[in-house]
Order: C-alpha cells, then sequence, then structure tokens
C-alpha cells in the first residue's frame, strides 16, 4: 500500500505542479509582453488581473469537443494527450533536491531526449489529422525543425556528459555542490570541494560549457516551437499552425504541453549547466552560506528559482525576436549551430583529458 | 559571410534584448501627460501608454470632429447634407409652408417644415461632407463620441422637433394652400 502511494503521489503532484506554473506563467508572459511593449497587460480580472488565467481555463473547460467533419476522428483526439504525455514524461527523472527526484535512473538524460521526440509525434498527428493545411504546414514545419534542433541539443548534452561520466541526472546534479562525491575544481584548477556554491557549477568547472550552455539554450527554444522559432505556429502565417482546429481542453492540453516544454527544458539546462538544486551562494571561511542553504526545501527552492528566471528569459526573448525564416532557421541549425556544439564536444573532449586528469 | 551574419544578428539580438528589459522596468511608471498639443509630449518615452478608457479620457481639442448634432432652429430643410452624405445616413422629409416661417440666425428664409430629420450615427463615417455644404452651418461635428448603447436603433439621432399632431396640421395646412391655388387657377 505503501509503495503503491509513492507511485502515485510524485506523478499526481507533477501535473498539479504544471497546471498551477501554466497557470502562471500564462499570466506572467501577457504581463511581460505587455510592459514590454508599454502597455498594462491583464488587469480587469481580479487584482492586477491576476485571475485571468483561471478565468481563461474555466472557458476552455466549458467548451464543447468539435471535430471538423472530415478529421481522422481518431489521431484528432488521441494528438493532444499525446503532446502532453511526452513532455510530462520528461518530469519524471529531473531530480528537485539532493536525493528527491521522481525516479533515480541510470540513463535519465537519454530518457528525455527519447520521450521528448515523442512530442514531434504527436504534433504531426495534430497537423495531420485536423485535415486542413494551415495544420499541416505548420506540423511540417515543426517536425523539420524539432528534428534538425535535436542534433545541437544532443551534442551539447554530451559535451556536459564526457565531463560528467554519467546520464544519471542525480549524479550530475550532485557533482555540482558541496555535496560532490568526486573531486570537483573551478575552471579545473583550484579544488572547490568545501566551497561549493557559484563555483561548482557545470559552466564554472568547465568554462567552455558556457558557450555550449547558449547553443543548448537556443536550441531548446527551437524545440519548445517558442519565438524566436515559432513557425509551427506562425500566427500570421498559419492562423495557429498545427494547433488551429482545436479547441477547449484539447487546446487547453497543447498549451500545457508548450509551457510544460518550456519549463522542462529550462530545468534541464539548470540541471546540466546551472548547478541543478546546488545553492549559488559559496562558503566563505566562516560564513557557510553553501551548507546553509543546502538541503530538501532549499533545493527545491533553488531549483524552482533558477527555472522560472530560464522561463522568463524565454518569454523575455519572445517579446523582442522577430519570427525567424524556415531557410534561417535551417542555416543557423545546420551552419552554425552544429558545427560548434561540435567544437564545445571537442574541447570537452580534451579537457577531460588533459586537465581533469 | 555566414559566421558574419550570424554575429551580426547575435549582436543586434542583444541590443533588442537591452532595449525591451529598458521598457520593461519603466513600466511601473505611466506616461503621466496625454495632451498631444503639449510640447514636451514626445519626450517621454518611458511609461505605459494605455489609456484606462471609461476611467480616463484624452483631452480633445475643441475642434474635435465626432459625432454630428443639429440646430433644427437654424435649419433650412435645404436637404444638401443628405445629398452630400456618402453613405446616406441622413434622412430628411420636409413639408411645405405657404408663407415663410421665419429667419434662421444667419439671415436666410426658412420656407419648409422639417417633418423628419434623422441621422443614422451607425453608419455615419464621420467624414463631415455634411457639415461643409450645409448653408446654415447647423449640422456640425461634436466633441462627444462616447454614446455607447445595447440597441443598434439607439444610435439613429432624432433631430426633428415637430410632433405628430403637428405636423398632420402642417399638411393639412399646404394641401389646403395648393387647393386653393387650383381651385383660384380654374376661376380663370
Amino acid at each position: 500500500m505503501h509503495e503503491l502511494l509513492s507511485h502515485i503521489i510524485p506523478p499526481f503532484a507533477i501535473f498539479i505542479f504544471i497546471a498551477g506554473f501554466t497557470l502562471f506563467a500564462v499570466y506572467a508572459e501577457r504581463k511581460i509582453a505587455g510592459f514590454v511593449q508599454d502597455r498594462l497587460g491583464p488587469n480587469e480580472t481580479g487584482k492586477y488581473g491576476s485571475l485571468q488565467t483561471i478565468a481563461d481555463i474555466l472557458k476552455l473547460l466549458q467548451k464543447e469537443f468539435i471535430t471538423p467533419t472530415v478529421a481522422d476522428k481518431v489521431l484528432f483526439a488521441l494528438a493532444p494527450i499525446v503532446i502532453f504525455i511526452a513532455v510530462y514524461i520528461g518530469f519524471s527523472v529531473i531530480p528537485w533536491a539532493p536525493g528527491f527526484s521522481p525516479a533515480n535512473t541510470h540513463t535519465g538524460l537519454f530518457f528525455i531526449m527519447a520521450v521528448i521526440s515523442i512530442d514531434a509525434l504527436g504534433i504531426l498527428m495534430a497537423g495531420w489529422g485536423s485535415n486542413n493545411k494551415y495544420s499541416l504546414l505548420g506540423s511540417i514545419r515543426a517536425i523539420a525543425q524539432m528534428l534538425s534542433y535535436e542534433i545541437p541539443i544532443g551534442l551539447s548534452l554530451i559535451a556536459v556528459v564526457m565531463l560528467s561520466q554519467t546520464l544519471n541526472l542525480n549524479d550530475i546534479a550532485f557533482n555540482q555542490g558541496i555535496l560532490a562525491t568526486e573531486d570537483i575544481k573551478f575552471i579545473g584548477i583550484w579544488r572547490v570541494n568545501e566551497i561549493g556554491g557559484l563555483l561548482a557549477w557545470n559552466i564554472f568547472q568547465a568554462p567552455h560549457l558556457l558557450f555550449v550552455y547558449v547553443i543548448f539554450f537556443i536550441a531548446t527554444l527551437a524545440e519548445c516551437n517558442r519565438a524566436p522559432f515559432d513557425i509551427p505556429e506562425a500566427e500570421s502565417e498559419l492562423i495557429g499552425g498545427f494547433h488551429t482546429e482545436y479547441g477547449g481542453i484539447r487546446f487547453a492540453f497543447v498549451f500545457l504541453a508548450e509551457y510544460a516544454m518550456m519549463f522542462l527544458v529550462s530545468m534541464l539546462g539548470a540541471v546540466l549547466f546551472l548547478g541543478a538544486w546546488n545553492t549559488p551562494l559559496p562558503n566563505i571561511g566562516a560564513l557557510q552560506l553553501a551548507t546553509w542553504t543546502t538541503g530538501l526545501y532549499w533545493g527545491i527552492f533553488w531549483t524552482l528559482f533558477k527555472s522560472v528566471i530560464i522561463v522568463g528569459v524565454q518569454m523575455w526573448i519572445r517579446w523582442t525576436l522577430p519570427r525567424f525564416r524556415a531557410d534561417q532557421l535551417m542555416n543557423l541549425c545546420w551552419k552554425i549551430l552544429i558545427p560548434t556544439a561540435f567544437v564545445g564536444m571537442a574541447i570537452s573532449g580534451l579537457w577531460r583529458i588533459l586537465v581533469m586528469v | 559571410m555566414i559566421l558574419k551574419t550570424t554575429l551580426y544578428g547575435l549582436k543586434t539580438a542583444v541590443k533588442g534584448l537591452l532595449l525591451t528589459v529598458r521598457h520593461f522596468f519603466a513600466a511601473g511608471k505611466k506616461r503621466e501627460n496625454l495632451d498631444i498639443r503639449s510640447d514636451n509630449y514626445f519626450d517621454q518615452q518611458q511609461g505605459t501608454v494605455t489609456i484606462q478608457f471609461p476611467k480616463q479620457k484624452m483631452p480633445l481639442p475643441e475642434v474635435a470632429r465626432y459625432q454630428l448634432d443639429v440646430e433644427i432652429a437654424d435649419c433650412i430643410v435645404c436637404d444638401l447634407c443628405a445629398k452630400a452624405c456618402p453613405v446616406d445616413c441622413i434622412a430628411i422629409e420636409s413639408i411645405k409652408s405657404p408663407d415663410v416661417i421665419g429667419k434662421t440666425s444667419d439671415g436666410s428664409v426658412k420656407r419648409l417644415y422639417a417633418e423628419k430629420f434623422e441621422i443614422d450615427m451607425a453608419k455615419c463615417m464621420y467624414c463631415g461632407l455634411c457639415t461643409v455644404v450645409c448653408p446654415t452651418e447647423c449640422i456640425t461635428m461634436t466633441d462627444q463620441y462616447d454614446r455607447t448603447t445595447t440597441k443598434l436603433t439607439d444610435l439613429i439621432y432624432g433631430f426633428g422637433e415637430m410632433s405628430d399632431k403637428e405636423i398632420a396640421q402642417r399638411k393639412e395646412e399646404w394641401t389646403r394652400f395648393q387647393a386653393e391655388k387650383e381651385a383660384a387657377k380654374t376661376k380663370k
């Protein structure tokens, strides 16, 4: 019974977290959009418009299921579920705090890459099932984009894995702070096992990872179909792209998946490059800041904090940069990001052999 | 080549991001000066510009040209405005009068009663042609623009002031006058 509960509670908790986060993120996104464009954003529903997204979701939940007559009914109904579940499962292996993750698997990183790829399948199902030329165009663009951008993501992940020598996200997280089980060195020289904090993060252990992180960040933006890489749902050209025909709770799930994906990739980036749940505050002599701010609740706090900041940067970018053209998108991926990611990977290999011996 | 483009793209992206973040943090402020006629109106580049309409209104110039108004006492019912209107939103019906009715404030002679003078503001496109052609300048554009309503017919503004009884009376007067004229003609 006890064991059964421990299998049921985490998925529920994660789902509730995703739902709550989406409500918050949509509100934040609209407010950020407003402020960046010198508007006010939602401000009528509740204090400062804080109940706006709750009103939106209540409206969506009440709506009728509408399936176009010529749509492929099975694919059309299944697609939002596949899209959401692909992202949702990704959350199962990411650690939140020291020793606190839904599942501790040795191949966590590999698992995430595998399940996130299913998202592309769901989008194709949605586009094809809708039997609408805009939807189909949108999903074709989405597939081309997501498949291409998985390569720089994969390469940048390899750059990290080469240094950490493990695919277990828990182990990667542990080795970026004061709880490290191996020797960790700031820029490969200065042992910082006792000092921890900012200095022990992966991007500071091996500074070239900073550039790899930039590649990872750009590629994950494209992977979540966020602006400036939002050609799959380019509103001005394709109406709504692959989710044109969706309404009501099905649309809500597509939306939920988009925001869950944003949080997932932000969290993954934080775990791999920015020290996961480790505190940014170092131990300085008697001031044991790192020791004080490490623990279960602190861990959850730091994970959330870092991820939310990265999500905020994603939104900031969305409301600043215009959309890429399809050919520019492919140019950026194949001619710039992939070669640079290869260089990063090569440096990682050399770093492992020459510096981390 | 492509490397140069990418670096340039990155540079401009950073520039744009810095610009938007400045606006983001300035959003706590509001632009106080709403009057476009003031000299320093365009100096304010920071802060939100949204006008919370029913609670807050923009100052209008005195010559603002919004909804139409008719001073029916000055109208000589010449029908020029209705002819000038490109969308036919003005409907006028007149009754002739045997005698001069009176004079308008600018001295034109009135010979017609305005049985009906209606302007459908829902059709009006605010071009102002009717105000241009009006010989007595009785039809004008006012600074009223907010007449929100839930019924479309509320937007048909009636400016005629005659009651049904009066209309019947004036019509009868005219028919009697014409009959008398006919009778005088046949007598000759």
